[in-house]
């Protein structure tokens, strides 16, 4: 692991793109502590990065498009896969090397608290905290990105998907609140949920026997709630997609103050599951 | 040792990989020789562990490549069809990044790495980019990963692909000085380049196992057909009578006649060209020609090749010694010699 992690952490920065990168946070973060914390005298340097932060729509992809696409298309992932190493450590070695790039501007970031408190009061736990939780928030896009670039061999394709993919995190509650709220409907599309989750799994498994099984089991619990109280459907996929809202969370680190720890668990546990999916389409790749 | 047993690689309904089994034994170069689309790169990708068969397993060494594969992959470098490079590192970065990837222990990487770029003549490359190099300096970088850490055996899909002729024979000393203590299975669709340093060839056509044998042993089945083709002065009558009073002649086939000659074609049991030119010279008819007509290694293998299944079927069956039950009047061997 510690091979991949050193070779993609160089091959950012011989590539501009650790660089880039760097600038860019740097600029666009800058240019909010400028404006904020500067200018108008904030105490909280958490409100520019909560500024900033929906620039990582535009920059993780331009981060994460190469990871796994870059390897399939040179065909070097031959040398990775037939090396004595597992697939779950490639992954998690890319993984931390794009990290990595993500903190590097971080850590410089971490003086402007350092600034605003000399020229007067300062709030650096709270600012501190909100920046693990930025870089917390970054691993999901980044593991995100990761999982989409693992799904091409073309980089452009993986960096326009991931920016969509990223766009539709960064909408979520608003579209989440366009979704039926009636009963009936939330059966309607907790059906379609159901189908489509089905679906993934047959083209991830193509294993029938399993997708087919679950759809039925899902599809008897949801007939099975239905007719034992149908009230319990009004909202229910609102609110259960609302759950897996990831900005709130940094929102109340940024803008309440609060160490959100259910945020963190949620960052932490997304990005576990997202970087596994990733180890999945790889190692099905093998056997198809 | 590798051991693959009845390994199958399908994509959709079509089948790279059919019922393949054989075994490299230590110490062999071993070839893999099939046209291109035969299954060669499939099979090498499926013994390093690159991809997974549909069936079938492949143990290196005792260990399972899916169910041991680290234990199994460190036993194996592996040079894939095209070198897998990234252009942004330098010779020296690259291998050192390989040697880190296959775990060889620190004290020793340097040693090692020197090793392999002495053997593969990278000295003056050393610090010079891979996106710079020429096409015979990748293939060399390729080789320098593969033989990194000396793994028991070195898998290499054809090595000398896109080379020059002097780059060939450099890779080809190579290869002989690796197996001089690896096991060293190679694969190409040249059939001189097997010939010339393998031990051990086998040849598979989409996907099956033709032939596995060594050269020498597969040029001996095929010369033990006993095949003679004669030309005589006189009707196709007159020589059929004195054939008739040969022995041992198995079969029999009128080729061609013309102004007064016959060609025939015969399969014996055993060596009867005297016997054939006695008796051709009793009964007063002149031999003109008289010769052993037995497809050479080459023959046989374009015939493999050739995209008709009959006549592929037909040249597998000389390879494996078994007669040809029934000779068709145009012999495709014959028409080519």
């Amino acid at each position: 692991m510690s091979a991949i992690y050193k070779r993609e952490l160089r091959a950012y920065y011989h590539s501009m793109i650790g660089w880039v990168f760097t600038a860019a946070m740097l600029i666009l973060v800058g240019i909010y502590f400028m404006a904020f914390n500067m200018y108008q005298g904030y105490v909280y340097f958490s409100y520019a990065l909560s500024s900033a932060s929906n620039m990582l729509m535009l920059l993780v992809p331009v981060l994460t498009m190469r990871s796994m696409s870059e390897e399939r298309a040179s065909r070097t992932d031959q040398l990775l896969l037939t090396a004595p190493v597992s697939v779950g450590s490639i992954v998690l070695g890319k993984f931390l090397a794009t990290l990595t790039v993500f903190a590097v501007p971080m850590i410089l970031l971490c003086i402007c608290p350092l600034i605003i408190r000399s020229n007067g009061s300062a709030a650096l736990l709270a600012d501190y905290c909100t920046m693990l939780a930025f870089l917390l928030l970054g691993g999901v896009l980044i593991a995100l990105g990761m999982l989409i670039s693992s799904l091409t061999e073309s980089q452009l394709i993986a960096a326009v998907a991931t920016f969509a993919a990223l766009l539709v995190v960064f909408l979520w509650d608003g579209l989440v609140s366009f979704l039926p709220d009636s009963a009936s409907g939330s059966l309607m599309s907790m059906t379609v949920l159901l189908g489509l989750v089905c679906l993934g799994l047959q083209a991830l498994s193509n294993n029938w026997k399993i997708s087919c099984g679950i759809a039925a089991a899902g599809g008897a619990a949801l007939a099975g709630v239905w007719f034992y109280d149908s009230t319990l459907f009004e909202n229910l996929l609102p609110n259960t997609l609302a759950k897996f809202s990831l900005l709130p969370h940094f929102q109340a680190f940024a803008s309440d103050h609060v160490f959100d720890l259910s945020g963190v668990i949620l960052y932490i546990s997304l990005t576990a599951l997202l970087l596994f999916l990733s180890v999945q389409v790889i190692q099905k790749r093998r056997w198809s | 040792m590798i051991e693959v047993r009845n390994l199958v690689k399908r994509y959709g309904r079509r089948c790279a990989v059919d019922h393949l089994s054989f075994t490299v034994e230590d110490g062999q170069i071993f070839g893999f020789l099939g046209p291109n689309g035969a299954g060669k790169s499939t099979t090498m990708n499926i013994m390093t562990g690159y991809l997974a068969p549909t069936d079938g397993e492949v143990l290196v060494d005792g260990h399972s490549i899916l169910e041991e594969p680290e234990e199994a992959k460190r036993r194996i470098g592996y040079l894939p069809e095209q070198p897998p490079l990234y252009p942004d590192m330098t010779v020296r970065e690259y291998l050192s990044f390989a040697a880190e990837l296959k775990g060889i222990a620190k004290k020793d990487r340097k040693e090692q790495l020197a090793k392999a770029i002495t053997l593969t003549h990278l000295e003056d490359a050393e610090h010079r980019l891979i996106r710079n190099l020429s096409k015979g300096y990748r293939q060399r970088v390729g080789l320098a990963q593969a033989i990194l850490g000396f793994p028991k055996v070195i898998i290499l899909d054809e090595p000398t692909v896109g080379l020059d002729p002097r780059q060939v024979v450099e890779i080809r000393d190579v290869i002989r000085q690796l197996a001089e203590d690896h096991t060293v299975i190679i694969s190409s669709h040249i059939l001189s380049e097997i010939r010339a340093i393998c031990d051990q060839v086998l040849i598979i056509r989409k996907g099956k196992l033709v032939a596995c044998d060594t050269p020498d042993r597969l040029e001996e089945i095929l010369s033990a057909d006993n095949a003679i083709e004669l030309v005589a002065k006189g009707g196709q009558e007159a020589v059929e009578a004195v054939l008739q009073s040969v022995p041992g002649i198995t079969q029999q086939t009128v080729t061609a006649q013309a102004g007064g000659t016959t060609r025939i074609t015969l399969r014996t049991e055993t060596d009867s060209r005297e016997m054939l030119f006695l008796s051709f010279a009793a009964a007063g008819l002149p031999l003109l020609e008289l010769r052993t007509k037995n497809a050479s290694l080459e023959e046989v293998f374009l015939d493999l090749t050739a995209e008709d299944d009959n006549l592929a079927a037909k040249a597998a069956r000389l390879l494996t010694g078994q007669a040809v039950a029934t000779d068709d009047s145009t012999d495709e061997g014959g028409e080519r010699a």
